[in-house]
């Protein structure tokens, strides 16, 4: 190599080094950022001496606890997530046209709604203890029965909440792999199930691990559900200690702590993605086989799809019906039409807003693989696990600073009165749901671009079409699948997100989750039912069309 | 090329309704107006204010919410605050409202006149508006009351295993442990503490109700609750809370000595109230005997004045001694009894 060409290569570093979109990139994470750099900035008060007290009595709780959960739900969402998925893309079965859709629901289902429901009927005072008690004649104690308050109740509901990530994923994975590799695979001699743990699910991984990554993020980040069931883990330890002791500093040495478990995540996410850039090596696509199962697999097949259907939905709606049927008169009121627009409309904007640095992150970091885009993009992803009060106390500080700016300033050279311009409207609920679910919607994002290769680029440019035409006419219709997706699953968390919602939201302005929430947390589970079902029938719907644009977006179809 | 039309025309319909969104929630500029944090919920508070509004014809605006959260949100928006009043309950999230700095004195003759010097703050910056007692029930088949007597004697070795609560994160049971440091001191309140700990029959979880429930099937045979959720049982349409209700008795602890446990629900007028004046008028609008009344027909809670008629479920649970202690020392207490109730093993 001359010297001429050495320079060259400096000088193209140089110009990516400052390229337009890069800084974007930055300053977007930066923005984003925002929230957890301002509570990053308590740890530079000096220590408090709450933190001993932790260490000694509860912290050992909290780090065993989350562990635990972690790992609980690693098994529990893997497994069902996966195996529903493979299911489903590879063989027929009884119903499986409306397993496939239908396995998405539990997604509509808030984990504290769930949590709520099977307390009701698994306690020692719900349905099912008095059936056992009064038909065998036995008093409470005589007879074993699982707590449902406990770590492995929590890990349950944890787990048929938040499987569909996994099984979204995953599917979307199987049924975009080529059958010929697969068949490739059984004429060298592997037996069905050698073929799917040795090819399919290797090619699949990916997709399997960054479904759980959100999973796992979603269980840290939960407070609702851990509270209820009285299990102490960081979320909950972070509140006792900000609120109960209020000792900002040590509750954000605990979410500083709570970080460094995500970020464990996230590496290993990210080494599990090592090879990801290896795409399929062949493009015969065709429709996939589709394999008849003999009658009895079949039957099999059918029950290990519905189990977590079963679990995750129907049996939590059932009991949410039999509450709302003896309340919904007096819960049905003309609120509660205003409640389910709110809810719409906050979710919606906040689904198609969030995409947009999804988009820019998602961009960059395939056209510029390197260390800092991919750091970026992993670091503005990290709000999902932070829970969201304690996100909403990082966006309140910096816009409330800037409206204490901009006012005075509007004030005495406009003579306009902004108020809380930024903080004391829906803006801020926006922001902090982009920071909230940007990893969501980053995930889909990226999956959809990894679909896309750079020869398919190259080949259009070839032809003629200009960088913006590559997007729109190459790029949009292989993507579209995984930006619906994003959309989607965005849209339906929002719908189900609280404590932020709880924390930010403006004067007179409810949401459905907002609703249930209040009414559960007064006790009054049966009350919450009306609204905690509007939540799902409102998140139904976009999951069904999620459903059907993916099973239509396979190639070879 | 419809169909690109088509997102463009669901995009713009998106936006506008955005923005309809955006400028609803801009602040009224009104002079009759109240801004409301409210940590009561809203089905708690709203009745009541809808009547504050006819009566008076002041607007008022509301947002719910966790105390906590109410509180910080208040705190970072610092003078810019649009809120003038924050409603709470208990008293150990009144009293950190006071030490944030957020609340500002209220000089109403009204207030100091209705409500006892102890159920409010002393440089008037808190006001207790209902008293809810957090007491001892038992399951009628199985605890003869006369083996009860006080707060005290529920860490009896013969209650092994026997007792429920929910968890300490939960504020009604710090308040109540803030106010046995300040009875018995630290030493004897953490050996108290650990000693309920040794008598729990599960590990603390679920809210109040939970416990009458788990009460009433067996799941332990005492429980510390506060008087109104046993009340709604009561009162409740379905058949089996009634069932639950029937089986649970209520026991006034330390009725010889300083009285049952009490808190209260309050509110104060912030520090940077912008309606000052209508704030004052909705706290005195509260403490009128027919809002005081208004508190105990809807959620069975205690007034903090004399005069408000007692619905006939308060006459049912009894009349009682109550500890008359000053509620600001609970608040001072709170941190110390969170600290003691970690070491004691209390989750």
């Amino acid at each position: 190599m001359n010297s001429a060409a050495i320079e060259n290569g400096t000088q193209r570093l140089k110009w990516r080094g400052l390229s337009p979109w890069l800084v974007v990139s930055v300053l977007l994470t930066l923005v984003i950022l925002t929230p957890i750099i301002t509570i990053c900035t308590y740890l530079f008060h000096p220590p408090s001496e709450n933190w001993g007290h932790l260490v000694d009595t509860v912290l050992p709780d909290y780090i065993n606890n989350s562990l635990l959960l972690m790992i609980g739900v690693t098994f529990g969402v893997t497994s069902m997530g996966t195996i529903t998925a493979w299911l489903t893309s590879m063989y027929k079965f009884p119903g499986r046209a409306v397993l496939i859709w239908a396995l998405l629901l539990p997604l509509a289902m808030p984990a504290y709604i769930i949590a709520y429901t099977y307390t009701g009927m698994l306690d020692a005072g719900g349905p099912l203890q008095e059936w056992i008690r009064e038909y065998f004649d036995l008093q409470y104690g005589d007879y074993w029965f699982p707590e449902i308050r406990s770590v492995g109740g929590a890990i349950a509901m944890f787990s048929l909440v938040l499987y569909p990530y996994v099984y979204l994923l995953a599917r979307a994975a199987f049924i975009n792999q080529s059958v010929c590799v697969l068949e490739a695979s059984r004429t060298l001699g592997c037996g069905p199930w050698s073929s799917f743990f040795q090819v399919a699910l290797p090619l699949a991984r990916p997709a399997i691990v960054a479904g759980l990554s959100l999973a796992l993020m979603e269980t840290l980040a939960d407070f609702g559900t851990v509270q209820y069931f009285g299990v102490s883990t960081f979320t909950t330890g972070i509140f006792r200690t900000w609120f109960g002791m209020y000792d900002a500093v040590a509750a954000s040495q605990l979410a500083a702590l709570l970080m460094l478990f995500v970020f464990v995540l996230v590496l290993l996410e990210r080494w599990s993605r090592r090879r990801s850039r290896f795409h399929h090596t062949t493009d015969h696509f065709r429709r996939l086989p589709e394999v008849q199962l003999s009658p009895g697999k079949a039957w099999l097949a059918t029950v290990a799809c519905f189990l977590p259907l079963l679990f995750g939905f129907l049996v939590p709606v059932f009991q949410l019906i039999i509450w709302a049927v003896s309340t919904y008169e007096e819960m049905i009121d003309r609120r509660i039409i205003e409640l389910a627009q709110h809810s719409f409309l906050l979710a919606g904007s906040a689904a198609i807003l969030v995409l947009i640095p999804a988009l820019i992150l998602g961009y960059r970091n395939r056209t510029d693989p390197s260390a800092i885009m991919n750091f970026c993009s992993r670091l503005a992803g990290m709000g999902h696990a932070i829970p969201g009060t304690v996100i909403a106390i990082g966006v309140l500080i910096p816009f409330d600073l800037l409206d204490n700016m901009i006012g005075p300033w509007m004030r005495d050279q406009l003579n306009i009165e902004t108020g809380l311009f930024f903080s004391g409207t829906v803006f801020i609920l926006l922001f902090a749901y982009m920071v909230r679910f940007l990893s969501v919607s980053l995930q889909s994002v990226e999956a959809g671009l990894g679909k896309i290769k750079f020869s398919m680029d190259d080949s259009a440019r070839s032809m003629g079409l200009s960088k913006g035409q590559v997007m729109t006419r190459v790029h949009m219709p292989i993507m579209k699948g995984s930006l619906l997706t994003a959309i989607v699953i965005v849209f339906v968390d929002v719908l189900k997100e609280l404590p932020a919602t709880l924390m930010l939201r403006p004067f007179n302005f409810n949401t459905l989750a907002v609703r249930a929430y209040e009414l559960a947390s007064d006790e009054r589970l049966a009350d919450s039912s009306t609204a905690a079902l509007a939540i799902v029938v409102v998140g139904i719907l976009p999951v069904i069309l999620l459903s059907t644009a993916i099973s239509r977006s396979r190639a070879g179809n | 090329m419809a169909n690109i039309f088509k997102t463009v025309f669901r995009t713009i319909n998106l936006v506008l309704g955005f923005i309809i969104l955006l400028t609803q929630s801009v602040v009224h500029a009104e002079d009759k107006l109240v801004n409301i944090y409210s940590a009561r919920k809203e089905a708690l508070i709203l009745p009541l204010l809808e009547r504050f509004e006819a009566d008076t014809g002041i607007a008022f605006q509301l947002v719910t919410g966790k105390a906590d959260g109410l509180l910080k949100r208040i705190e970072i928006e610092g003078e810019a605050t649009p809120a003038d009043v924050f409603i709470t309950v208990d008293v150990g999230r009144l009293y950190k409202a006071k030490s944030a700095g957020i609340l500002g004195q209220v000089d109403s003759p009204v207030l100091v006149e209705t409500i006892p010097a102890h159920l409010r703050d002393k440089d008037n910056q808190w006001f207790g508006l209902s008293q809810r007692a957090r007491v001892i029930f038992y399951a009628k088949d199985r605890v003869d009351p006369s083996e009860l007597s006080t707060y005290e004697a529920l860490t009896d070795e013969k209650w092994r295993g026997r007792f429920c609560i929910r968890s300490s994160s939960n504020v009604y049971n710090q308040s109540l442990v803030a106010s046995m440091i300040e009875h018995l001191g630290l030493e004897k309140t953490e050996k108290w503490a650990a000693g309920l700990v040794a008598n729990f029959a599960r590990s603390p979880g679920g809210g109040d109700t939970d416990q009458l429930r788990a009460v009433a099937a067996g799941q332990c045979d005492l429980t510390i609750v506060n008087t109104y959720y046993y009340g709604r049982l009561l009162n409740s349409d379905k058949p089996k809370d009634i069932e639950v209700a029937d089986k649970i008795g209520v026991f006034w602890p330390n009725q010889d000595g300083r009285g049952a446990h009490v808190n209260i629900s309050g509110a104060g007028v912030t520090k940077y109230a912008k309606h000052p004046d209508t704030a004052q008028a909705l706290l005195e609008y509260l403490v009128r005997p027919e809002s005081q009344s208004w508190y105990g027909e809807r959620n069975n809670e205690y007034p903090v004045s004399s005069g408000a008629e007692i619905p006939p479920t308060l006459v049912f649970l009894g009349a009682f001694t109550a500890d008359t202690i000053e509620l600001t020392l609970l608040g001072e207490n709170n941190k110390a009894a969170l600290q003691l109730m970690d070491r004691a093993g209390w989750r």
